[in-house]
């Protein structure tokens, strides 16, 4: 099972068993509400975006250990960022994706999850939680108009 | 009937997925191809192809006998009456979607009914929220017993003298429910309402009478039996497909075109538009042979041996929940491992080559009824043997401590 703890290392088992942020925000906060049509896994992730910055983020919803686990790592290491710097940790995720070796200083949970990149059919489940936040952060900087629900 | 021998006429089945023998165990979704039908298919593209119905030249009446001569054997597989009244579609979907928008937006008026179950897949749900939707038509629902089963008396009290269509699987995809179509035949008929029945489930595995359930629309899948993808068949009664009038219009469904009016070729080909599948009929018609040759009737019995084999070997795994009735079921396994999610079932059964399906099978309200985000599903065919199940339940043990 060595291809198996690769996808499934320690740290991703850590943030699916006892995930962190895990919860609603107060109201007033972006809320962005992104479900995978395919499998049925969905991500209700709360921004609270002050003055460029992402003071806290939250999530709540349902998925496997790679979905939820990503929703974790992904709040904790948003917290405290820039708009910017948040979209570019989200463009990092993606490079890790595609397989390509991206270093995450800012958090090294993340980089736990390239193993996904070797099952093809999990990638949508780790990205959900980024284009989540990708979605918020650009709502909440006033790049969008509306969020897509 | 000897599956090991069976599975050797699949070359798709004779592979090492991840480092292990393949076993394929997601047939719901669609089974493999024999080399019988692989053949067949390459044969009438090496040999035979040409469009259908227009040729005069001996290409295009080797084609067309082709085409046609799969149209019959699709007939005399489904004891339809006639080969006129089997219309070639894409596949179940398709061919519920012409009974939705042909006869039920055609003949459907406010007040109406549609009755439906909570078990039925996507495909035959949508067309007739639609249908609903589109004429002023009330949607109603047979409600589901706790084991998944439906129960004649509320087939009795839901369906009354308003409702027009009853629809209906066969066999659900998701709980392996098998449904008493023959008695809701006869409830429907007795309110003056049709059945249309999705047969994607059921025409593989089990000897199919159109005729004896006495059913008005009857829709199937090449694909899950045996046949290519893009082919499967509408069966209707000849006088409801008569008056209904064609969804697609265009090249091979005419008789006459004049400039400002046109008149429909008779049945079936009046719902043929386009050129058709012909290659995929080619396929279909001989996925039958391959079946007849077997026996569907032995078919079912090595598949209802195995299912047993594998509810009670499933069963007897710590923390693992199976949805649908115990008894009395079709050849798929649903369930849940513990709190495991049925995605990271679905891959570490993958890393051991073994193939199922994680999601919600295309069933959300099902999935909702359930109480369950999504399942993981092990489906069999006749290829299948003790010896995949032997390899799921231990591959399932070890997925159940690994995430412990």
């Amino acid at each position: 099972m060595s291809q198996l703890d690769d996808l499934y290392r320690r740290v991703i088992m850590d943030h699916y068993k006892t995930p962190r942020n895990r919860g609603e925000l107060e109201a007033g906060s972006v809320t962005v509400n992104l479900n995978n049509p395919t499998c049925g896994d969905r991500i209700s992730l709360q921004l609270e975006i002050e003055d460029g910055i992402v003071r806290n983020a939250k999530f709540t919803g349902e998925g496997c250990s790679i979905s939820m686990s990503s929703a974790s790592m992904m709040t904790d290491a948003v917290k405290g960022k820039t708009a910017e710097e948040a979209l570019k940790l989200a463009d990092k995720f993606s490079s890790l994706m595609k397989g390509e070796s991206v270093e995450f200083d800012e958090y090294e949970d993340i980089e736990a999850l390239s193993g996904v990149n070797k099952f093809p059919a999990r990638i949508k489940c780790a990205t959900l939680a980024w284009n989540a936040l990708r979605k918020g952060v650009e709502h909440g900087h006033g790049m969008h108009e509306d969020i897509e629900q | 009937m000897d599956a090991k021998a069976l599975k050797a006429e699949f070359p798709i089945l004779n592979q090492d997925i991840n480092g292990h023998p393949l076993v394929y165990l997601d047939n719901a979704a669609t089974t493999q191809k024999p080399r019988a039908v692989i053949e067949a298919v390459k044969r009438y593209y090496e040999w035979d192809n040409a469009n259908v119905h227009r040729g005069v030249h001996t290409l295009g009446s080797r084609a067309t006998d082709a085409y046609e001569g799969a149209r019959e054997k699709v007939a005399r597989f489904i004891n339809a009456p006639a080969s006129r009244q089997i219309v070639f579609t894409r596949g179940t979907t398709t061919a519920l979607n012409i009974v939705a928008s042909g006869y039920a937006r055609q003949t459907l008026r406010e007040g109406d009914e549609i009755v439906i179950t909570p078990m039925e897949h996507h495909s035959n749900l949508i067309p007739w929220q639609q249908a609903a939707k589109a004429t002023g038509a009330t949607l109603k629902y047979i409600p589901l017993q706790p084991d998944g089963t439906i129960s004649l008396a509320d087939v009795e009290s839901t369906i009354t003298a308003n409702t027009k269509i009853v629809s209906m699987t066969y066999i659900s995809n998701v709980l392996g429910t098998i449904n008493p179509i023959a008695e809701v035949a006869k409830i429907a008929h007795k309110n003056g309402a049709i059945i249309v029945v999705d047969g994607a489930q059921s025409t593989p595995h089990l000897k199919v009478d159109v005729q004896a359930l006495d059913v008005d629309f009857y829709a199937f899948s090449g694909h899950k039996m045996c046949a290519p993808t893009g082919i499967g068949a509408l069966y209707g009664k000849a006088q409801l497909l008569e008056r209904m009038e064609p969804i697609e219009f265009g090249g091979e469904m005419i008789d006459f075109v004049e400039l400002y009016d046109s008149t429909w070729k008779e049945l079936p080909w009046k719902f043929e538009g386009g050129t058709p599948i012909i290659a995929g009929a080619v396929g279909l018609g001989a996925a039958i042979d391959f079946l007849q040759d077997i026996g569907l009737d032995n078919i079912d019995r090595h598949e209802k041996k195995l299912t047993s084999y594998a509810m009670d070997s499933l069963s007897a795994i710590d923390g693992i929940t199976i949805y649908g009735p115990r008894q009395e079921r079709a050849g798929l396994v649903t369930f849940n491992l513990g709190d495991v999610h049925p995605h990271d079932v679905a891959t570490v059964l993958d890393t051991e080559g073994i193939a199922v399906r994680a999601g919600h099978h295309c069933c959300q309200p099902l999935m909702r009824w359930l109480k369950v985000s999504a399942t993981a599903r092990a489906s069999i065919y006749l290829y299948n043997s003790e010896e995949d199940i032997d390899r799921l339940a231990q591959s399932l043990v070890r997925t159940k401590e690994f995430f412990q």
